[in-house]
């Protein structure tokens, strides 16, 4: 047995040498430590984040309604019976009215007490009136009858019923009084008042009521943005890069153009607003506020980015299949194009995808192109004004309305939703082209 | 058909060999990379139906003199080379030549096997296609089909055509890169140490491969190894330090070279 030990281990422990294995094995484990230590700060800050905004914005996606027995009554719609006439008419018609006689039947106030009206009527948000118009105007015939009609609740009340209003506050001091609070409680109890999905927060546009306005009309702007930076970034990045890796002589020339593309790629995105605020607007004539400004800057700003990663997919593919294509008399193009092109596909969408999920967050250089506008209607082509995402949030988040503050969280999930989907959608496509050498 | 018996591969070759006429002649040629010159005035010819071996020393230049015979060495921006290397009395370095179609008459295969990360048949049917050499689906299958014949592949590899190249074996690989070479029919094979990234086995199966390609092509093959270049050639030029030390039948080589630095080299006392 002892014999065995010392053939193994011919001399006694501490005759060997001493060369530093514990110290060796300590450090990896501090270093381990350390790495650790930093991925769960991380992710603190991650959960953190992610807590605020999911937790102030998912009562976002939920709004309250008033469903109120709607009487068009004809002689308040068109009294001297000239709609045949001049249909313009129902675009000025009294709506609140029918809304005030449908709430005051409702709650049974007396209609001669001001007061008490005012505070009823206070309680439906006054988009009430549009929505009333477009339902009259869509269809005329509806005059005369009387419809079940949700319509929205204001803002305060919305507010009141997600419970974010402090109840504790004196009456005079807040913005939902008692009086309110007792219908909504009534309007709660009969299922006139209820909480239903926020379909509007993904269909409209700006307004000035919190209730009533959505990121739909910036959505498609920020859409049209990302068409005209996939259209356009993408063939001029992919196309210089591959110019400049595989095509051009490696000289001073290129260097400083590769010097200048890595500085470009690390320019404040402010510059890049300024700079199409001067070229795009001033000097080209092109219309303000527009997707296609916005657009044409975001591509200036991402062509850097796809150029890096384009280049650097390009320079991961093997010499040795160069070389394969080269020695069967394929010319360069063909090499590039049957080739390295596609090895380096995974690489460059990729890069494109980043780039644009990049593009898609930007918010500076929009504002100094006026895309910081108030957009109420969907721009039917880019060079409409519109607005982006970004923008709106940014615009949210200077109202001081307790339910734009909901709003303001709510359009950065959604906002981070779109990121999230874009950036999945680059891993799997890596995950799926990928090919092994 | 197409794997001639080992006796008529000898006839044919000896017929051919009576009359020596030189595939490609170099004249003088000497490469620089920038400053560093290569190559010293390399005279050397290269026989029709021959294997010529070049051997030598690590960095010596016998690699750099293969890649003068296509042409590779324009993609590298700092070479430069001098003096005139014909093929079939044309100077491949004449603006007139076109490098594509020299590239499709001396094929190339390459020390480490890369074969390209497609199928088995698109790698063999990528020159062909690109240089115009079939038109149908049927005419493709026929190349395809005698070029992995010819390389020894085709009964390993025929039910497994549409399976990715780069999922064969090493030697597998090499044979396909040198099927996909024959597969445009050149007229030299440059073979840059074609088996050093082989096992024994897979060597030696490629050494036939190269023995039976000499009834029709013309092969010119580096390599690191003596016993190799004993094996597979009939002429060996020596290179040392970018010189062109020695240039003879490889029987005479291994056994009575004129050179002093041949027989150093081949006997191991240097290298």
């Amino acid at each position: 047995m002892t014999e065995i030990a010392t053939s193994v281990f011919p001399r006694s422990p501490a005759a060997r040498r001493d060369i530093g294995i514990k110290r060796r094995y300590a450090a990896e484990r501090r270093f381990r430590a350390y790495g650790v230590a930093a991925i769960l700060i991380g992710l603190l800050f991650l959960f953190v984040l992610l807590w605020t905004v999911v937790s102030k914005g998912y009562t976002a996606f939920q709004q309250t309604t008033i469903t109120l027995p709607i009487e068009f009554a004809e002689k308040v719609i068109d009294p001297k019976n000239e709609r045949a006439a001049n249909p313009a008419k129902l675009m000025s018609a009294n709506y609140p009215l029918l809304v005030r006689d449908a709430l005051v039947k409702t709650l049974g106030i007396d209609p001669a007490n001001r007061a008490e009206v005012k505070k009823a009527t206070d309680m439906v948000s006054a988009s009430a009136r549009t929505q009333l118009r477009d339902i009259v105007v869509a269809n005329p015939a509806v005059i005369g009858t009387t419809l079940n009609v949700s319509l929205l609740a204001s803002g305060d009340i919305d507010s009141a019923n997600k419970g974010q209003i402090n109840l504790e506050v004196e009456e005079s001091k807040r913005k939902v009084n008692d009086r309110q609070l007792a219908w909504m409680k009534t309007l709660s109890e009969d299922g006139v008042l209820s909480k239903e999905f926020n379909t509007g927060i993904f269909t409209s546009g700006a307004s000035s009521r919190p209730e009533a306005s959505g990121i739909g009309v910036a959505a498609l702007g920020s859409l049209y943005m990302m068409l005209i930076v996939l259209v356009l970034a993408l063939p001029i990045g992919v196309a210089a890069s591959i110019y400049l890796e595989e095509f051009a002589p490696k000289n001073r020339l290129t260097d400083l153009i590769e010097v200048n593309i890595n500085n470009l790629a690390a320019v404040p995105s402010i510059v890049y607003g300024l700079l199409g605020l001067s070229i795009f607007i001033n000097f080209a004539g092109m219309p303000r506020s527009a997707a296609l400004v916005g657009g044409l800057v975001l591509t200036l700003m991402t062509l850097p980015t796809i150029i890096i990663a384009t280049r650097a997919a390009l320079k991961a593919v093997p010499p040795s299949i160069r070389s394969a294509a080269l020695g069967l008399g394929a010319s360069k193009m063909q090499m590039v194009f049957h080739h390295v092109l596609p090895l380096a596909a995974p690489g460059v969408l990729t890069g494109t995808i980043i780039g644009l999920a990049h593009a898609l967050g930007e918010t500076a250089p929009l504002l100094l192109i006026g895309m910081v506008a108030f957009v109420v209607d969907y721009p039917g082509s880019p060079m409409e004004p519109s607005t982006a995402l970004p923008v709106q949030i940014y615009m949210w988040a200077n109202e001081a309305e307790r339910a734009f503050v909901e709003r303001t969280s709510g359009a950065i999930i959604i906002l981070l939703i779109f990121l999230v989907v874009m950036n999945l959608g680059a891993i799997l496509l890596r995950r799926r082209f990928e090919r092994r050498w | 058909m197409n794997i001639m018996t080992e006796a008529a591969v000898e006839k044919a070759l000896d017929q051919k060999m009576n009359t020596v006429s030189h595939k490609m002649v170099g004249k003088d040629v000497s490469v620089y990379y920038g400053e560093k010159r290569a190559l010293f005035d390399v005279n050397l010819n290269v026989r029709e139906n021959t294997v010529t071996a070049l051997i030598g020393p690590s960095g010596c230049g016998k690699s750099t003199f293969l890649r003068t015979l296509n042409r590779m060495n324009d993609t590298i921006e700092s070479c430069r080379v001098t003096g005139r290397i014909t093929l079939d009395e044309d100077d491949i370095y004449d603006p007139s030549i076109d490098v594509v179609e020299l590239r499709a008459r001396v094929g190339m295969v390459f020390q480490k096997p890369n074969p390209f990360p497609k199928s088995i048949y698109e790698n063999v049917a990528y020159g062909p296609k690109i240089h115009g050499l079939a038109r149908t689906k049927a005419e493709f299958d026929q190349i395809v089909e005698t070029s992995l014949q010819k390389a020894g592949l085709w009964n390993e590899a025929k039910d497994r055509l549409h399976e990715p190249g780069t999922g064969l074996s090493g030697g597998q690989q090499q044979r396909l890169c040198i099927a996909r070479a024959v597969a445009v029919s050149p007229e030299v094979i440059l073979m840059d140490e074609p088996c050093s990234a082989l096992d024994p086995i897979a060597t030696a199966k490629v050494e036939e491969l190269i023995h039976e390609l000499r009834a029709n092509y013309t092969i010119v093959i580096v390599t690191h190894s003596m016993q190799q270049a004993a094996r597979v050639s009939q002429r060996t030029a020596m290179f040392h330090l970018g010189n062109l030390v020695e240039e003879n039948d490889t029987d005479k080589m291994f056994t009575n070279p004129d050179d002093q630095r041949t027989q150093d080299y081949i006997m191991g006392r240097f290298g």
